[in-house]
């Protein structure tokens, strides 16, 4: 789960990070409120969940509160790579020196958190990555005994920090390290954390990635979740604990397990059609699940065909085969339906669906095929 | 022969008397393997399986009673930390955890903690283990499986099922299959597989289920081509795949354009691995 800058920053600051002063607004005449507050120049920057934003001309400084309510009107009517924006921050201005780039992530390959830092921080951090990568510092983190402060000191050596930042340095490290902890962060970035021209460090930006396996300890951090990047069916699915993902496709999948489910979709591409989605409707797969399921799948458009890949384990054939008739019931589907099921109760699930109007596919490869056709036809 | 569990297997299962638990337990005890014992706190001096499996309160009373030198473990992911450190304080040398959704910070603390004391881990997020016809351990059906020359390591549940089943019906048997799991950060990867498969004198050549997600099958191919004598097909799931989506399982994500199917595949072709275009056509391509 993504966290917007205001909610990051708001969590830095608990832990002790230095932010400029400001606040959230949700419309212009609040935006102009805000910078009236503050007095002075402050700086605009829209809140929605993804880069590039101020490339994208929603981050801009305004020189009093008449341009910031101007400007936040602009902004909070801009969509940004498809996403509404709803809220702008209102900071104060900084007089910037430097931008330093400082983050703690996962590093899934060494099974251990990593500080990652640059004294080439701002904007165009990965291209500095890509281009110059021996400007990137990065440190591991032993996870059983955490961040120790000389970590921090070999850091700020490594990118030429200025030593009469090192102090100032170190708390900011053992904050992101506490913040990243405690909020079972995948990501915590400060991206500028800057240099003032009074020589002050100060997170002008935040950036926060929250493990979803870990919200279940983090109930104050769910609720920050802002649905405005997943598409309604994928808010939907996860109503019913389903992995469920939208494509640009025409064929509907409904598949058991998520290596599966991937695989099923490559098969489909295999034999020349599109997915119109990813679908694991998990272990176990009761009726009702596999039911709401298929209704998430048939309320897209595009859908000219379903196919259905169960391979019990766990799971039952047949209870699979009466969630998809309960929900055949219930939503009078008008496309072709391609089914396959193998292994636990397959017989008796093949049964039940003997009637119901299905085609039928021995192997993976026949049910991509078949399905592949059902939708050319259907077009 | 096989790798890590056999008929002499002495397994213990954590969260035994639980839903899942018992289950599985049934499933495996039903295929033959070797259970000694349960935990479950609170539960010690009660038996399941009619009589026939003791429980015990805790992994150290448990491991004292019945010497067990392996334990599956089928509680929630709140409590699967917790299982796993308790695990390897009583000593016991190989835990699976079958558990999904623990979560990220949890597993780093685990594994480096477990490293430490040299415990193997197979999981989270996994279907277990099986070597046919002497140890299932784990909730892959026993029924898909014969005993066989080819050794199967795999990051996905149902997709392995899959490979098992399109074996079988070609009437290649494997000799032990390995669910190593779908999350970021686990206790055992494609590359330690592959070492004990490359050194075991049954198993004569290795099918491995990849998908996207992280370089494991990067590491993977550079092994095979370095070190591996015996032949090895594989397949990668998720070519499909949109970047930066998060393929359900936890690892299976193209993050930075990093961990694309294609960028795998080619790995393993140039390590002279022969990749398979869909899974039923794997056991064809040994």
């Amino acid at each position: 789960m993504k966290l917007h800058e205001y909610q990051s920053k708001t969590i830095f600051s608990k832990y002790g990070i230095p932010i400029p002063k400001g606040r959230v607004a949700a419309t212009a005449h609040e935006a102009r409120q805000i910078a009236e507050e503050l007095g002075g120049r402050v700086v605009i920057k829209s809140q929605v969940l993804v880069g590039g934003r101020g490339k994208a001309g929603g981050v801009k400084l305004a020189k009093d509160p008449a341009e910031a309510e101007q400007f936040a009107t602009q902004i909070l009517g801009m969509e940004i790579k498809g996403l509404p924006v709803r809220k702008v921050l209102v900071d104060e201005a900084s007089a910037i020196e430097q931008e330093i780039y400082f983050a703690i992530t996962n590093d899934r390959a060494a099974k251990k958190p990593v500080m990652i830092a640059s004294a080439a921080g701002g904007i165009d951090i990965e291209e500095v990555a890509a281009k110059t990568p021996e400007k990137i510092v990065k440190l591991h983190i032993d996870p059983l005994l955490g961040l120790r402060e000389y970590q921090a000191r070999d850091v700020a050596v490594a990118i030429d920090l200025p030593r009469e930042q090192m102090k100032d340095f170190v708390k900011i490290a053992m904050g992101l390290w506490e913040v990243y902890k405690a909020t079972d962060a995948t990501l915590a970035e400060i991206n500028p954390l800057v240099i003032t021209k009074d020589k002050k460090l100060v997170a002008l930006d935040g950036k926060m990635m929250i493990d979803d396996s870990a919200l279940f300890r983090h109930p104050e951090l769910n609720e920050m979740r802002d649905t405005d990047e997943d598409a309604p069916a994928e808010i939907e699915a996860r109503k019913y604990g389903l992995s469920f993902i939208k494509l640009d496709g025409d064929i509907g999948c409904m598949v058991n397990g998520a290596g599966l489910a991937m695989t099923s979709m490559d098969v489909i591409k295999l034999f020349g059609g599109e997915p119109a989605n990813f679908l694991d409707v998990g272990g176990g797969a009761p009726a009702d699940k596999v039911a709401a399921a298929m209704r998430i799948i048939l309320t897209d458009p595009n859908v000219k065909a379903v196919l259905f890949n169960i391979f019990g384990g766990i799971t039952r054939c047949d209870e699979v085969a009466r969630g998809i008739l309960t929900a055949m019931d219930e939503v009078k589907p008008k496309v072709p339906m391609v089914v396959r099921l193998v292994g636990t109760n397959a017989e008796e699930g093949r049964k039940l669906l003997e009637n119901a109007n299905m085609i039928t596919a021995e192997t993976l490869a026949d049910a991509a095929k078949k399905s592949v056709e059902a939708a050319r036809q259907g077009k | 022969m096989s790798i890590l569990v056999d008929k002499n297997t002495r397994l213990i299962v954590q969260g035994i008397t639980g839903n899942e638990g018992l289950f599985h337990t049934t499933q495996m005890f039903a295929y033959g393997t070797n259970i000694v014992g349960g935990v479950t706190p609170g539960k010690g001096g009660e038996w399941v399986l009619e009589g026939k499996v003791p429980v015990f309160d805790s992994v150290k009373t448990a491991r004292e009673a019945t010497d067990a030198n392996a334990t599956i473990i089928f509680v929630p992911a709140r409590f699967a930390p917790d299982a796993m450190f308790e695990a390897a304080d009583a000593g016991i040398p190989l835990i699976i955890c079958i558990t999904e959704g623990v979560a990220v910070q949890d597993m780093m603390r685990v594994r480096n903690y477990l490293d430490q004391k040299k415990v193997r881990l197979i999981g989270p997020n996994c279907p277990g283990l099986l070597t046919p016809g002497e140890a299932k351990v784990g909730i892959i059906p026993g029924n898909i499986a014969i005993p066989g020359n080819v050794g199967v390591v795999s990051r996905s549940g149902t997709l392995t099922y899959e490979v098992l089943y399109a074996m079988k019906n070609l009437g290649m048997g494997a000799t032990t299959c390995v669910g190593i799991g779908g999350d970021p950060v686990n206790g055992t990867n494609f590359l330690d597989v592959l070492e004990m498969f490359e050194h075991d004198p049954m198993t004569e050549k290795v099918i491995m289920i990849g998908e996207i997600g992280g370089n494991e099958e990067e590491k993977a191919a550079q092994y095979i081509a370095d070190k591996m004598t015996k032949p090895v097909a594989a397949f990668i799931a998720g070519q499909t795949a949109p970047p930066g989506k998060r393929m359900g399982h936890a690892g299976a994500i193209i993050e930075g354009g990093a961990g694309t199917a294609a960028d795998k595949i080619k790995a393993l072709e140039t390590a002279g691995v022969k990749v398979a275009k869909h899974p039923e056509e794997i056991p064809t391509l040994l």
